[in-house]
């Protein structure tokens, strides 16, 4: 077979016919929307996912943020000068992500970086932007803990959801949990935080499990709640694979009702699925667009008309879009884009008037207090909220993080600081 | 898990046995296609998972413009045939007998057609939904439609068997595969046994997507939940296509089901992968080389 031997020669012409083009793809990028290296005006880095398996939620963010800072430019721009915007697209993955993320701080010089969807995303790229002091947004919900003195992780934490879905739970449908989890740091954090609320209620964990990202196939989870009927489920399902879950609960019939901190309000699986998937879910979240507030709806008109082909605009679009104004303001009052004095600016308390209602920076820990509703989903996957709580980001204050006297860049975890996890 | 009295140990050896058919089920379909081609052609193609896509999506959306289900299958199963001719036509048709070349090319077709699907129709779709709900047993249940996959992934193994050996097209293919020049000598057009033969392994993987469009959700990334599932039984399997799928699928099933009831479907996933490391060692032509080699021991000693 001659045809498969490969001669040396042209291995080294293809491979130099790779290097070339490789070397072309980056010129194109660096071009394309920033200025490059010296830039004079303001820019700021979007990194939101639009294909791989995050790209259901990170469309929205994306456009959220590119409208955020359209607003911004047509009203006057940031101190008098237009944002510009570097945004290619990381695909879910998180090499591509720490490559962009050194490609926006090193070349495109971003003064603020928005970027991220999971936490295995921003954990790949937190090194880089301590390396380099860099500004950074990441508005996902997420497990919480990060203490870190460049970044502000403005969604909502676990110990906000949770803290305000599970008690709820517990009271409406009783103390036996079983909690099934996407098996990473994010799910197995949120575990350790269920599992301390139901200590704190006095509650019983009657089983659990920890599920690789990617699986499709509940028929064994489903036997195994079956076969300890709790009260409700505690979910923390993450990523379009795990969706089946829900048709497969709806074909087997397991009515138990399902507390969670992940659904609907990201992958809107209440418009995609058909009902009865996601009766009786009920959510912790911070926004979800059926919210019906006067700051809300004038928020999903715009954005609808902004992006009339848009399917959705989750919790986390409205995170980076009131982001983007939180960090107009501190650049307006710190009088410059100096990313040092931005952040102590934004150190001295702010308030910012989101889609949720108004809510504060905590200074000592860079977490926002959030509005946190319980969404619930019907049979016919119809969304109705039952109870709002204003509640502050207290694990970080529990742990004695402290980012206005001392510079840290920690994650803390709760299984390191309460005993029973 | 209590097993302390009969009628539980009864539901219980039900349960793994229903997990398994689902297992084996998934397996079956995601691998038929690809050992097909494998198979018969010797051409790894890494652009299965997006055949499979282009099924789902084609039920998707002929069920959306408003086919009933079984028609709307139809048509995915049609499209993804179509799509696979054409492609074997202008891509495929060049690589025979270049193995590398023909992984590299397929791997770049299953980029392109992930991403065209992204542009064309965006990063999800609405959902077929199928309620056939679910057997129940003791505290347990398994939902219908995934049995009747097991079921339906038998029939295809069942008709394979006949069509390549009982029908003048399974003789010719397999004359073909077998030694093309003297089929050729024998009057078989073998360029035409190599296109129907890459179309019925792309009619396969446009019914296995057609097939799990209910069962799962249709996006561009639908191709990698069968890829690692199809490319391990392949292994464990070994080159004959009908006993390697069917044996190999059984006992990754088996050790699925097994594991999963154990540790959690973590457990259930790490174990396939070992199976097939272990299977790689131990038996490197498969299932199907390891009865080979018995059976040609075995006429030796007579």
């Amino acid at each position: 077979m001659s045809e498969q031997r490969l001669s040396r020669r042209s291995v080294i012409a293809g491979s130099s016919v790779g290097l070339v083009s490789a070397a072309a793809g980056c010129i194109e990028e660096g071009g394309l929307l920033g200025g490059g290296g010296g830039s004079d005006g303001p820019i700021i880095g979007v990194l939101e996912d639009r294909s791989g398996e995050f790209a259901l939620n990170g469309e929205s963010k994306w456009q959220a943020t590119l409208m955020a800072i359209e607003e911004i430019n047509a009203d006057g721009g940031v101190l008098g000068e237009e944002v510009e915007v570097y945004d290619p697209d990381p695909q879910s993955d998180n090499e591509r992500y720490q490559e962009l993320t050194r490609e926006a701080i090193n070349s495109e010089q971003v003064d603020a970086l928005w970027a991220a969807y999971s936490s295995a995303d921003r954990e790949a790229i937190r090194p880089i932007v301590n390396d380099h002091d860099q500004l950074y947004f990441y508005t996902t919900q997420y497990e919480g803990g990060v203490c870190d003195e460049t970044v502000f992780p403005v969604g909502a934490t676990a110990r906000q959801q949770l803290g305000a879905v599970i008690p709820w739970m517990i009271e409406e449908f009783g103390d036996e949990i079983y909690i099934i989890n996407a098996d990473y740091n994010f799910g197995n954090i949120s575990q350790d935080w269920v599992r301390l609320l139901a200590d704190e209620e006095g509650a019983e964990i009657v089983g659990s499990e920890e599920i690789p990202l990617g699986e499709t196939d509940f028929a064994s989870t489903i036997n195994d709640i079956q076969a300890e009927d709790p009260d409700f489920i505690a979910s923390m399902l993450v990523g379009s694979d795990h969706e089946n879950f829900y048709d497969q609960r709806a074909d087997n019939e397991l009515d138990i009702p399902i507390g969670s901190s992940t659904t609907m309000a990201q992958g809107y699986e209440h418009e995609r699925l058909d009902p009865p998937g996601l009766a009786d879910i009920y959510v912790g979240v911070n926004y979800m667009p059926e919210l019906e507030t006067e700051a809300s709806e004038e928020f999903t008109d715009k954005f609808y008309d902004e992006y009339p082909d848009a399917e959705y605009v989750n919790q986390e679009a409205q995170n980076n879009y009131f982001s983007v104004y939180l960090w107009k303001e501190a650049v307006e009052e710190a009088g410059t884009f100096d990313q040092d004095e931005v952040i102590a600016q934004l150190e001295s308390g702010m308030e910012v008037d989101a889609p949720e209602g108004t809510i504060e920076l905590d200074p000592a820990t860079h977490h926002m207090t959030h509005h946190m509703r319980i969404g619930h989903s019907d049979e016919d996957h119809n969304i109705t909220f039952d109870e709002e709580q204003y509640i502050e980001p207290s694990f970080l204050h529990e742990v004695g993080c402290d980012l206005t006297e001392e510079s840290e860049t920690t994650q803390y975890e709760p299984s390191d600081f309460y005993d029973g996890i | 898990m209590s097993t302390d009295t009969i009628p539980d140990a009864v539901y219980v050896v039900l349960r793994i046995f229903f997990e398994f058919t689902h297992s084996f089920g998934l397996l079956v379909l995601a691998t038929v296609g690809l050992a097909v081609i494998f198979g018969m052609m010797g051409i790894i193609n890494l652009a299965h998972g997006e055949f499979i896509l282009i099924g789902a999506y084609g039920t998707t959306l002929s069920f959306h413009a408003g086919l009933p289900l079984p028609l709307a299958m139809v048509t995915g199963v049609a499209v993804t045939t179509v799509v696979g001719l054409i492609l074997e036509r202008t891509v495929i048709r060049h690589l025979y007998d270049r193995l590398l070349d023909s992984m590299v090319a397929t791997f770049g077709l299953s980029l392109v057609i992930i991403q065209l699907t992204r542009i064309l129709f965006g990063n999800t779709t609405n959902n077929v939904s199928l309620s056939m709900g679910s057997i129940s047993y003791g505290p347990y249940s398994s939902g219908t439609y995934r049995i009747l996959l097991a079921v339906i992934a038998l029939v295809v193994l069942a008709v394979l068997y006949w069509v390549f050996t009982r029908t003048k097209f399974g003789l010719r293919a397999r004359a073909t595969m077998q030694d093309a020049e003297t089929a050729r000598a024998m009057g078989v057009n073998t360029d035409r046994m190599y296109m129907l033969t890459f179309g019925l392994g792309a009619a396969l993987a446009g019914l296995t997507g057609a097939l799990f469009t209910p069962a799962f959700t249709v996006d561009p990334e639908i191709g990698s939940e069968f890829l690692v599932e199809s490319f391990v039984t392949v292994v464990v399997g070994g080159p004959s296509v009908l006993i390697g799928t069917s044996l190999g699928g059984a006992l990754l099933g088996t050790i699925d089901a097994m594991f999963t009831w154990i540790g959690g479907s973590f457990l259930g996933e790490i174990m396939i992968l070992i199976a097939a490391i272990i299977a790689i060692r131990i038996m490197p032509e498969g299932i199907t080389g390891l009865l080979e080699d018995w059976r040609q021991k075995r006429r030796e000693d007579e």
